[in-house]
């Protein structure tokens, strides 16, 4: 039998979401046959000493004159990175920075500490990220598989996507109508609501939450939490420019879009205008 | 009658591309002076010097001819408005620019403002089958809405309502083209060009 993965995961500066994230794969006890957690602030691992292994994840942000475990928390990261074989930042703020300070390839939009060694690093944003997502990493290592990563080091098996692709209030998208209140079931989210879905990169509405939701899903618009500006201020509101979304789904111009959705939109489809419960389908031509 | 675009020389070889659109050319002079109703594809046909049959070679029918002008009209404006666009100028200046442009176009070529006053305007029921919408005026509709989020993005225009912006601007300028139209103001129209762009900068400025 192959040894296992040896996999020191450190929490620096963190709200534990990400673990809690993990815990929750319905498959967990199966990664436990081919992962050695040398080291893990929840799970029963060994007492912590500073060693190689080969895979280290992060989880959390780093920051300044933080203490952990008895070292400084930047000096603790940089001899443990430099001992690993690969290194995970876990969630958006071992990734970007997120809340808390900054990631170890990016600090926000700008290239970050670690960025010169971005060839042993796997970022995997997200608040939390996906629990299959976290798997998909493990696994895919363990099994000494190659992950084919974008530009941002993503694996591109899950943040080629945007959370938007699979949502199932995509026709009213096509034909730009807008929830008007929070939690309706008709109505979509990125007009006025802040939805962040088209331009978010994350298979959320592909691999489901729980295996059966998303944000969207129940009426919450995407917050775009794996992206480098998360978390933007007024999550609930859409940023426009007279009336028109400030940011527009990925791949297109924005004339091309609002050429697209200025016509969609006065075309006013009827069947999708009221509650899809109460429609009487007009099917002339 | 005024000369229409059938003025190419007798035995010059035309193509179809361009004798389609001296068609619209045509039509769309004839629908702005008499109306769209009291315009029949046999005085188009006369115009012309062709024969009905052929004008129907074109178009299957009048409705259809009157889509294309819209959409024809539709990208003319369009067209220009994005060269406005993409001048890296202030908002205050593209406003000028496109009062200037819409002035301009109402002295030289008023079948074209005429023909979306007095026929798309007036006579909805015509394109209510093809033309639904902003489906034939979107080439026009999304540079105006181009030119409003990149004067807002850019901090020069104040975050509102599109329709009311958009209302205040092209109402604004299109009710003085009718009032020249008419006859009624007491100078050119061109002379109206710098105290209505600076009030509609005026009531748009951030």
């Amino acid at each position: 039998m192959p040894s296992k993965l040896k996999v020191i995961w450190i929490d620096a500066v963190t709200c534990y979401g990400c673990t809690h994230s993990f815990l929750n794969y319905k498959e967990i006890s199966s990664l436990f046959e081919k992962i050695d957690f040398r080291y893990h602030p929840i799970f029963y691992s060994e007492k912590f000493e500073v060693q190689s292994c080969d895979l280290l994840i992060v989880e959390g942000a780093l920051k300044l004159n933080f203490p952990r475990m008895g070292y400084v928390l930047n000096d603790l990261v940089s001899k443990l990175f430099f001992k690993a074989d690969k290194v995970l930042a876990l969630g958006t703020c071992a990734v970007y920075g997120g809340i808390f300070g900054e990631g170890l390839m990016f600090n926000k939009e700008n290239k970050g500490h670690y960025y010169r060694c971005k060839n042993k690093i796997i970022n995997l944003p997200g608040c939390p990220p996906h629990p299959d997502w976290i798997a998909y990493v493990l696994d895919m290592i363990s099994e000494n598989k190659k992950i084919l990563l974008d530009e941002f080091n993503r694996p591109k098996d899950i943040f080629a996507y945007t959370s938007h692709m699979g949502c199932t209030r995509n026709e009213y998208f096509e034909w730009k109508i807008d929830a008007e209140n929070f939690g309706t079931k008709e109505g979509c989210l990125f007009y006025n609501q802040g939805c962040q879905g088209p331009y978010t990169h994350s298979s959320c509405n592909k691999v489901l939450w729980n295996e059966v939701s998303s944000k969207p899903r129940v009426g919450t618009p995407c917050f775009g939490c794996t992206e480098a500006n998360f978390p933007k201020d007024n999550l609930f509101n859409t940023d426009t420019f007279m009336g028109i979304p400030a940011n527009i789904p990925l791949g297109v111009s924005k004339r091309a879009y609002l050429t697209l959705s200025g016509i969609a939109k006065s075309l006013n489809n009827e069947r999708l205008a009221g509650k899809l419960i109460e429609c009487k389908e007009n099917n002339e031509n | 009658m005024k000369l229409y675009y059938n003025n190419t020389k007798k035995g010059a070889k035309v193509s179809k591309e361009e004798k389609k659109e001296l068609i619209m050319k045509t039509a769309l002079n004839l629908f702005a002076d008499q109306g769209f109703y009291n315009t029949t594809i046999a005085d188009i046909a006369k115009a012309m010097d062709m024969s009905v049959g052929n004008v129907y070679n074109y178009f299957p029918s009048k409705e259809s001819l009157a889509k294309e002008l819209l959409i024809y009209s539709s990208k003319r404006f369009g067209d220009e408005i994005r060269k406005i666009n993409e001048m890296d100028i202030h908002s205050k200046e593209k406003i000028k620019k496109i009062v200037e442009l819409y002035f301009n176009i109402s002295i030289n070529e008023p079948e074209l403002v005429d023909y979306f006053m007095r026929v798309y305007l007036s006579n909805k029921e015509i394109f209510a089958n093809g033309c639904e919408g902003m489906l034939c005026v979107s080439a026009f509709v999304t540079e105006i809405m181009i030119f409003f989020e990149e004067g807002v993005r850019r901090k020069e225009l104040k975050n509102q309502d599109f329709f009311a912006a958009f209302g205040l601007f092209m109402g604004y300028i299109g009710g003085l083209a009718f009032l020249n139209k008419e006859g009624i103001l007491s100078k050119n129209l061109i002379d109206y060009v710098k105290p209505v762009s600076e009030n509609i900068y005026n009531a748009l400025k951030a």
